[in-house]
């Protein structure tokens, strides 16, 4: 299957799983912004999501993204250390016009996995998991407003690592998506400097809304 | 003013393909009007009459177009000149006192044959897994008798600049021989003549790619920032989109 023996075949991959998860991400964050307006208008939200079957199998093809986006970030990355050789140089410089981004996309993926996994811990698994097993604690399963406030409001500590995960997908994706242009073949010699240019934007736009939306959340909560 | 300079060359020295290599240090006073390769050459007279090896480095026309002088001078493929060969790189390029590391490409598929030479056979081999015309094109044709569009003519000619050096797959932390490869896919699909074969040709040369163990691009651009004659990625983009368009057509 040429999807995963050859090398452009394994980055097409890569790149409609990136897409697609900047397409969640988008999605998200439209929610966050509800939030910040109203808890209220967030938690019907919710509820209209709650664990009906969209939004279970939604949650399934979101997994199945991320899974493939991390098994073939692992094939190529091993791929690529082995093609690289055991012998390293001894002298190395980064030649100008090489982002520091594009060389640690593994390592920032990694980043953005733990992030991931505080956060499901913080949200999916008392919300989505909780109302599924059935069993919950003192907030209910839909209330996803409380759950807001009580990770956020005034916890320095969940805010900063929240915020260390945002800039680290921020690099991931000033990175990410011009690569995933290019990968798909869509760009020549003048839109290769617009499309990074939109990239830096893209990330910006994303993480900055992302970032901003948490520090509010910290200060005052979900919006009354 | 062009002066004479002390440096301090470090080079890798390895006996071949299997033994061990290690850094020889060799003090070099030289003139900065001597090219590189010209150092080199002096170097290995001196230890020629000392009775010592001399360094093995791969060089043939010393005019940058046969893509032979594969050194890694100071991190940089090719040294830190940008769009310049080894062969074209000048002993002005460096400061008084300065030390000089010389490496052999590093990569996978390029072999350490001995000291600074490698085996570059690998880009050899993915040419002839399809980097030629095949098909009957007949005899020379008139100038302009197939009209083609200047901008195309530009951007193939600028493709068929790659001497094949190797620069591109030793610069990249994948290992990855996308730029060499996108530029001959490019330079023959975007004329009449190559068109025919176009979508054979990169399924072709990207699988032999694949095969000798070059790496997956991710796009870091290190290929084009070290390439001598500076090859743009946006080659890379023709190279996927001609892959992606010939395997969704299978
Ligand atoms: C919300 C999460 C993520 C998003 C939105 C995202 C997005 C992207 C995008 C758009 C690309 C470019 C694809 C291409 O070059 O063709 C990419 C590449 C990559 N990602 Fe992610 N990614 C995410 C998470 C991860 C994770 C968890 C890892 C794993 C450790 C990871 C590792 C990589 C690697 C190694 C590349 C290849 C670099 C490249 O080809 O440019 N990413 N990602
Ligand atoms: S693309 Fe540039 S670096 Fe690569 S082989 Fe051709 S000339 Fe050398
Ligand atoms: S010796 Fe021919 S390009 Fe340098």
């Amino acid at each position: 299957m040429w999807l995963l023996n050859s090398s452009i075949g394994r980055k097409l991959v890569m790149s409609i799983s990136g897409l697609f998860l900047i397409l969640f991400l988008l999605f998200h964050l439209c929610m966050n912004i509800v939030a910040v307006f109203s808890g209220e208008a967030y938690n019907m939200v919710c509820e209209f999501l709650g664990t009906n079957w969209y939004a279970l199998v939604g949650t399934l093809v979101l997994a199945a993204g991320v899974l493939v986006h991390f098994v073939y970030a692992w094939i190529l990355t091993m791929q690529n250390r082995k093609a690289r050789g055991n012998d390293r140089y001894a002298a190395t410089a980064r030649p100008k016009g090489v982002e520091w981004a594009s060389q640690n996309m593994f390592v920032l993926g990694l980043i953005v996995i733990l992030g991931l996994i505080l956060h499901l811990s913080h949200f999916w698994a008392n919300m989505m998991l909780a109302e599924l097993a059935g069993v919950h604690g003192e907030i209910a399963p839909t209330d996803g407003a409380k759950f807001i406030n009580f990770y956020f409001q005034g916890n320095i500590v969940n805010t900063i690592l929240y915020v260390i995960w945002f800039v680290a997908l921020w690099f991931h994706l000033t990175h990410g998506f011009w690569s995933a242009i290019q990968t798909l073949g869509w760009n020549n010699n003048i839109w290769l400097g617009r499309w990074e240019c939109i990239s830096k934007w893209v990330a910006t736009i994303i993480c900055g809304l992302f970032v901003v939306i948490t520090i509010i959340f910290y200060v005052n909560g979900v919006g009354a | 003013m062009d002066k004479d300079i002390k440096v301090t060359l470090k080079v890798w020295r390895q006996k071949g393909p299997k033994a061990k290599g290690q850094f020889e240090t060799y003090p070099m006073e030289i003139h900065q009007s001597v090219s590189f390769l010209e150092m080199l050459d002096i170097l290995n007279e001196r230890l020629v009459k000392e009775g010592k090896e001399p360094i093995v480095f791969d060089h043939d026309c010393r005019e940058g177009i046969c893509g032979m002088c594969s050194l890694y001078v100071n991190g940089h493929p090719h040294g830190p000149a940008t769009g310049a060969t080894t062969c074209q790189l000048y002993m002005r390029r460096f400061q008084d006192g300065e030390t000089i590391t010389i490496e052999p490409w590093r990569s996978a598929g390029f072999p350490v044959i001995r000291d600074l030479m490698v085996d570059r056979s690998a880009y050899d081999k993915i040419m002839q897994a399809g980097g030629f015309v095949s098909v009957n094109t007949g005899g020379v044709p008139d100038a302009n008798a197939i009209p083609i569009p200047k901008k195309d003519a530009d951007l193939a000619m600028d493709a068929a600049a790659c001497i094949g050096c190797g620069a591109c797959a030793a610069a990249c932390k994948n290992g990855s021989a996308m730029l060499f490869v996108s530029a001959k896919v490019s330079q023959l699909a975007l004329l009449p003549q190559g068109r025919v074969e176009a979508a054979r040709r990169a399924k072709a040369m990207v699988a032999k790619m694949d095969e000798l163990g070059f790496g997956n691009c991710t796009n870091t651009r290190a290929c084009e920032m070290e390439c001598p004659k500076n090859i743009s990625v946006s080659n890379i983009a023709r190279l996927n989109r001609e892959f992606l368009k010939a395997k969704l057509k299978d």
